[in-house]
């Protein structure tokens, strides 16, 4: 159980060190900084708000099976 | 060489974190932070605007009601650092099937405070936060580190996390906490710029437990009868979800997602979520969404065991069932100065449909299902 673990942590550090090795890579951005205003608009974000999603997402993990990878951090709760 | 040994410090703090460690030290995370900083690139990530919230929630169904504030405000302390505070109070009016079949109705509050740092470095935003949940007969505290890196001119954000919690398990009547539980989740995320008007994101996180992870007030049924459930005290899970949000025509823009998630409980559950948000004037915003969750239950869950078994639920979380929303959200600008401030008043109901394929309402028989209400009020602002 502690070696998968280990792997995990091992593999998630080694994925930050790629992409930060990545970041220093000459890709020229198709989307120029300039034509990314549209993606700052209100109707263009995943999450507008954090406290509703939090809650929507709370109704979830302890009504459904399923959890993870909401792209919501939540807290502990008392879910049984 | 110097970045090398940066990302050795680091990795050393990460499995510090790790399960079979007790506490993590302050030396391990400084280590932790500091390994991901050198290796920054040349860019400016920008930190998380300042921002207050303040709701009101509402859910109603099932028999449970569950109201209560929420509280958020986030402020930046110098240009690189924010602070943040939450505060959630869940007021619970429990008179669910379970409780009116098996016990009495209950009344009881949960409440959770949040603190959050986050730390921006040349491309790279640290978040530090950590929560604590109390209510009378359980206690969960969590702590979680993520860190956001952009990649490629700002093309790509990738973005790590970890959280460890740790809970205690008591039972209404009984002082104290007779058992425990301890959860490890880690996430990786991927956010991709595709064209000027449209983003997609990859997520993906791997959940592990340890403990008690059952229910003392829940029986399951053998042979007819009632006795208490059985659960594993392990549990291992990964979901993955895609997400995909684009402005189809000006003003207006379609977002879907998609999860899947499997366990070693044999859970394997399907949830696809689609939306459409659009502008309604220079003032107001409007949102409709559409939600399906679709899951197959866990091995040892049972409606009725026709055989001993080491484990055994008839908790209809674990169960198969499937669930359907429609809802809807309305936002509106209240005030703005470009620059300085906005304030935005918001409203959001949700309708949802529970049908359980395996789990009978014991008093007439027939299989179990409801609806339920979920209703949101809340201003939020930045500033």
């Amino acid at each position: 159980m502690n070696t998968r673990r280990l792997v995990y942590a091992g593999a998630m550090v080694a994925a930050l060190a790629g992409t930060s090795a990545l970041s220093g890579c000459a890709v020229e951005p198709w989307v120029k900084p300039y034509e990314r205003e549209r993606l700052a608009d209100p109707i263009m974000q995943f999450s507008r708000d954090m406290l509703p999603d939090r809650h929507r997402a709370h109704i979830h993990d302890v009504r459904e099976g399923a959890r993870g990878a909401t792209g919501v951090q939540g807290g502990g709760c008392g879910c049984n | 060489m110097a970045a090398t040994s940066a990302w050795q410090r680091a990795l050393r703090a990460f499995a510090a974190l790790l399960p079979g460690r007790r506490t993590a030290n302050a030396t391990q995370l400084a280590g932790l932070v500091g390994g991901m900083l050198a290796s920054g690139g040349a860019q400016a990530v920008t930190l998380p605007e300042d921002r207050a919230e303040a709701m009101i929630h509402a859910y109603d169904g099932g028999g449970v009601r569950a109201t209560g504030p929420a509280l958020l405000v986030r402020k930046s302390l110098a240009d690189r650092v924010t602070l943040s505070g939450t505060y959630y109070v869940d007021m619970v009016s429990n008179a669910s099937i379970d409780v009116v079949t098996t016990a009495s109705p209950f009344k009881e509050t949960r409440s959770e405070f949040g603190l959050g740092l986050d730390y921006a470095y040349r491309d790279s935003l640290v978040t530090l936060s950590a929560t604590s949940s109390s209510e009378p007969d359980y206690k969960s505290d969590s702590v979680s580190l993520d860190v956001s890196q952009e990649v490629f001119g700002g093309m790509t954000a990738v973005s790590l996390g970890f959280t460890r919690g740790s809970d205690k398990v008591g039972q209404a009547g009984t002082p104290g906490f007779f058992d425990s539980a301890k959860h490890w989740k880690y996430r990786l995320g991927v956010t991709q710029i595709v064209t000027p008007t449209w983003l997609m994101s990859a997520n993906l996180e791997a959940i592990s437990d340890d403990g008690y992870l059952g229910s003392p007030y829940r029986v399951a049924r053998v042979f007819g009868a009632a006795v208490p459930e059985r659960v594993p005290r392990t549990r291992s899970s990964r979901a993955v979800k895609l997400r995909s949000i684009s402005e189809v025509v000006p003003g207006t823009a379609l977002r879907a997602e998609y999860r899947y998630f499997w366990d070693n409980w044999d859970i394997r559950a399907h949830t696809a979520e689609i939306g459409a948000t659009r502008h309604l004037g220079d003032a107001w915003l409007g949102e409709g969404f559409l939600r399906v969750h679709k899951q197959k239950g866990a091995l040892f869950y049972s409606d009725n065991a026709a055989s001993e078994t080491t484990y055994v639920s008839r908790n209809r979380q674990l169960s198969d069932f499937n669930n359907f929303s429609v809802g809807t959200q309305l936002s509106y600008l209240y005030a703005r100065v470009p620059g300085k401030y906005e304030i935005r008043a918001n409203v959001s109901y949700e309708f949802v449909r529970f049908k359980f394929s395996e789990f009978t309402d014991i008093r007439n028989g027939q299989l179990y299902s409801h609806d339920a209400n979920v209703m949101q009020l809340y201003v939020s602002a930045t500033f």
